[in-house]
C-alpha cells in the first residue's frame, strides 16, 4: 500500500509544482512506483515540467466526473517506466472538484503505487482543501523569504487540524550570499519558526529553470546541487538519513557535508 | 437611623459603613422594614453604605430594588450591594476567569487564539499569530505576533515573554508597536500599562514582583 504526499505552501511560485517534479523523479531514479497527481485545476503545470503535455488525453476532472477510467488518464513517464502524471484540467476550475472525490481517487491508486505525489495549489480556499483530502503526509515548500514563511506557518496551522502527520518542510530557492548578509532569512531562523522537522534544501538555481523548460526535471542531472538536493531529499523519504549538504559554494560541496544543519542539533 | 432592629444591623468598619440584612426572614418584609427604617432616617448629610445581603441569594433585579429603596427614601448613598452567594453558573465562569489556560504548541500565522482568563502558552506566537486574554499573557517561547492582555479593559493585566519581539501588544485600550527597524528582541520581559502615564511600558521579568505583586492573586480578581 503506497502513501500519499501532498506537496504544499500557502504562497504561489515558490517551487510546489517544480518540487512534486524533481522528488517524484528522484524517487524514481531509486525504483519506487510513483504517481504524481496535479490538482491545480485550470492552472496545470506539472505535465509541461515533466515534458509530457502532448501525451495527454484525459485528465483528472473525466476521472472524477467517470468519463473514462483512471488507468486511461494516467500518463506514463517518458524515461521511467514507474513514473506515473495524473494531469490536471485545464478547462475547469478548482470549484467542480471535492475533497471526497479526491479522496476516493487517491485510495484507489494507492495499492498500484510507493508513493503518490499530489501538487496542491497555492492558496488555502477549495483547491487546498481538495489536494490535502488524500494525503497521508504534508511537505510543505518555503523559500527563506519573510512572506514565504509567513504562509508556510499558516498553512502548517491549518494542516494541524487535519488527521495527518507532522509536516515536513523543505526550504527552496536558498540564495548563500543573501543569508549570509542578512537579506535572506537562515536555514535556523526558518526552522525555528516553522518548528517542523527539515526534509531538506534546495539552491536557487539555473539549472532548476532550464530543464523545467525542456521538459526534463533536474532531478536527472548527475551532479548540479539542485539535483543532488532533490535526490537526498527522496533519500530522506525513503528513511535513510541523509546528512544536510553545505551550501558554501567555495569548497566543493560533495566534500563537505555539514552535519546536521537545523536537524536533531 | 443607627440602631440595631431585628432585621437590619448597620456597622461602621475599616472600608466604611456596611449595612447588614437578615438572611432568613422572607424578602418582603425585609424590604418593608428597609423602607420603613430609611424614610424615619432624619440625618441629612449624604452618607456612603454598602449593603450586605449575606447568605441570601440576590439577583440583579433585587439589587437595583434594594439599591432604589435607600436612596430614593434617604440621603445615603449606596456604594455596592453584595452577598456572599454565588450561583453555580457564576462560581463556574470567576473560576474559569481565574484558572491559567495553558496550551503546549506554537500559535502560528493567521489563528488568534482567545482566552477567558490569564493564557499560559508554551511555544512560540509566531509573526501574524494573535493571543487575546482576559488576563494575563505568559509565553514561555518567542512572542513575535500580537498580544493583546486585558482584553477588553482591564489595565493591570501583563504580557510576559521568554524572549519579547512582538509585532503589537496591547493591553486594555492601549495599543503599542514594534519599530519600524529591524530589532533583535530581548530575553526575559514583561510589558504592563504605567499608571503614570498610562503607556505600555517594558520591564525586565525581574522587576515584575515590584510592579504588580499581586498578580495571581485570585481574590484580588472579580469579586
Ligand atoms: N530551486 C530553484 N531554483 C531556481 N528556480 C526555481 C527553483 N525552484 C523553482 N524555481 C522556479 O520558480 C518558478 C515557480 O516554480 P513552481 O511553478 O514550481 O512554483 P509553484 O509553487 O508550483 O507555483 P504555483 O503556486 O503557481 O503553483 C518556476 O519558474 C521555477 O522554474
Ligand atoms: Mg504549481
Amino acid at each position: 500500500m503506497g502513501e500519499s504526499i501532498v506537496i504544499t505552501s500557502g504562497k504561489g511560485g515558490v517551487g510546489k509544482t517544480t518540487t512534486t517534479a524533481n522528488v517524484g523523479t528522484a524517487l524514481a531514479l531509486q525504483d519506487k512506483k510513483v504517481c504524481l497527481i496535479d490538482t491545480d485545476i485550470g492552472l496545470r503545470n506539472l505535465d509541461v515540467i515533466l515534458g509530457l503535455e502532448n501525451r495527454i488525453i484525459f485528465d483528472i476532472v473525466d476521472v472524477l466526473e467517470e468519463r473514462c477510467k483512471v488507468s486511461a488518464a494516467l500518463v506514463k513517464d517518458k524515461r521511467f517506466d514507474c513514473l506515473h502524471l495524473l494531469p490536471a484540467a485545464q478547462s475547469s476550475d478548482k470549484n467542480e472538484v471535492s475533497p471526497e472525490g479526491i479522496k476516493k481517487l487517491v485510495d484507489e491508486l494507492k495499492p498500484n503505487y510507493d508513493y503518490i505525489l499530489i501538487d496542491c495549489p497555492a492558496g488555502i480556499e477549495q483547491g487546498y482543501r481538495n489536494a490535502v483530502a488524500g494525503a497521508d503526509r504534508a511537505i510543505v515548500v518555503t523559500t527563506p523569504e519573510k512572506s514565504s514563511v509567513r504562509d508556510a506557518d499558516r498553512i502548517i496551522g491549518l494542516l494541524e487540524k487535519e488527521e495527518i502527520e507532522a509536516p515536513h518542510l523543505i526550504i527552496n530557492r536558498i540564495r548563500k550570499h543573501m543569508m549570509d548578509s542578512g537579506d535572506m532569512l537562515s536555514v535556523d531562523d526558518i526552522v525555528s519558526t516553522l518548528s517542523v522537522e527539515l526534509l531538506g534544501v534546495i539552491m536557487d538555481d539555473e539549472d532548476v529553470i532550464k530543464a523545467s523548460h525542456h521538459g526534463n526535471p533536474v532531478a536527472f542531472q548527475p551532479d548540479t546541487k539542485a539535483s543532488i538536493g532533490y535526490r537526498n531529499i527522496a533519500r530522506r523519504i525513503l528513511g535513510e538519513s541523509v546528512p544536510l549538504m553545505s551550501f558554501d559554494e567555495e569548497q566543493g560541496f560533495m566534500s563537505k557535508m555539514k552535519k546536521m544543519l537545523g536537524m536533531g542539533k | 437611623m443607627s440602631e440595631t432592629t431585628t432585621l437590619l444591623t448597620m456597622k461602621g468598619t475599616s472600608e466604611g459603613i456596611i449595612l447588614f440584612l437578615d438572611d432568613r426572614c422572607d424578602f418582603e418584609s425585609l424590604l418593608l422594614e428597609l423602607k420603613e427604617k430609611v424614610t424615619t432616617d432624619v440625618s441629612t448629610n449624604t452618607t456612603t453604605v454598602t449593603v450586605n445581603c449575606q447568605n441570601r441569594f440576590i439577583t440583579k433585579e433585587d439589587q437595583e430594588n434594594i439599591k432604589a429603596i435607600i436612596q430614593d427614601n434617604s440621603h445615603l448613598k449606596v456604594k455596592s450591594v453584595e452577598s456572599n452567594v454565588l450561583t453555580k453558573k457564576e462560581a463556574n465562569e470567576w473560576l474559569d476567569s481565574i484558572t491559567v489556560k495553558t496550551f503546549v504548541k506554537t500559535i502560528r500565522s493567521g489563528q488568534v487564539l482567545k482566552v477567558d482568563g490569564d493564557a499560559l502558552i508554551v511555544g512560540d506566537v509566531n509573526p501574524g499569530a494573535t493571543v487575546n486574554a482576559t488576563g494575563n499573557i505568559f509565553v514561555l517561547g518567542k512572542l513575535k505576533g500580537i498580544v493583546h492582555a486585558g482584553f477588553p479593559e482591564n489595565p493591570d493585566a501583563v504580557v510576559v515573554a521568554a524572549h519579547m519581539n512582538p509585532s503589537q501588544i496591547r493591553i486594555a485600550d492601549k495599543i503599542s508597536r514594534a519599530p519600524d527597524y529591524e530589532v533583535e528582541g530581548s530575553e526575559r520581559e514583561f510589558a504592563f500599562i504605567n499608571e503614570e502615564n498610562y503607556q505600555i511600558e517594558l520591564g525586565e521579568v525581574h522587576n515584575l514582583q515590584k510592579i504588580r505583586p499581586n498578580l495571581v492573586e485570585i481574590t484580588e480578581r472579580g469579586f
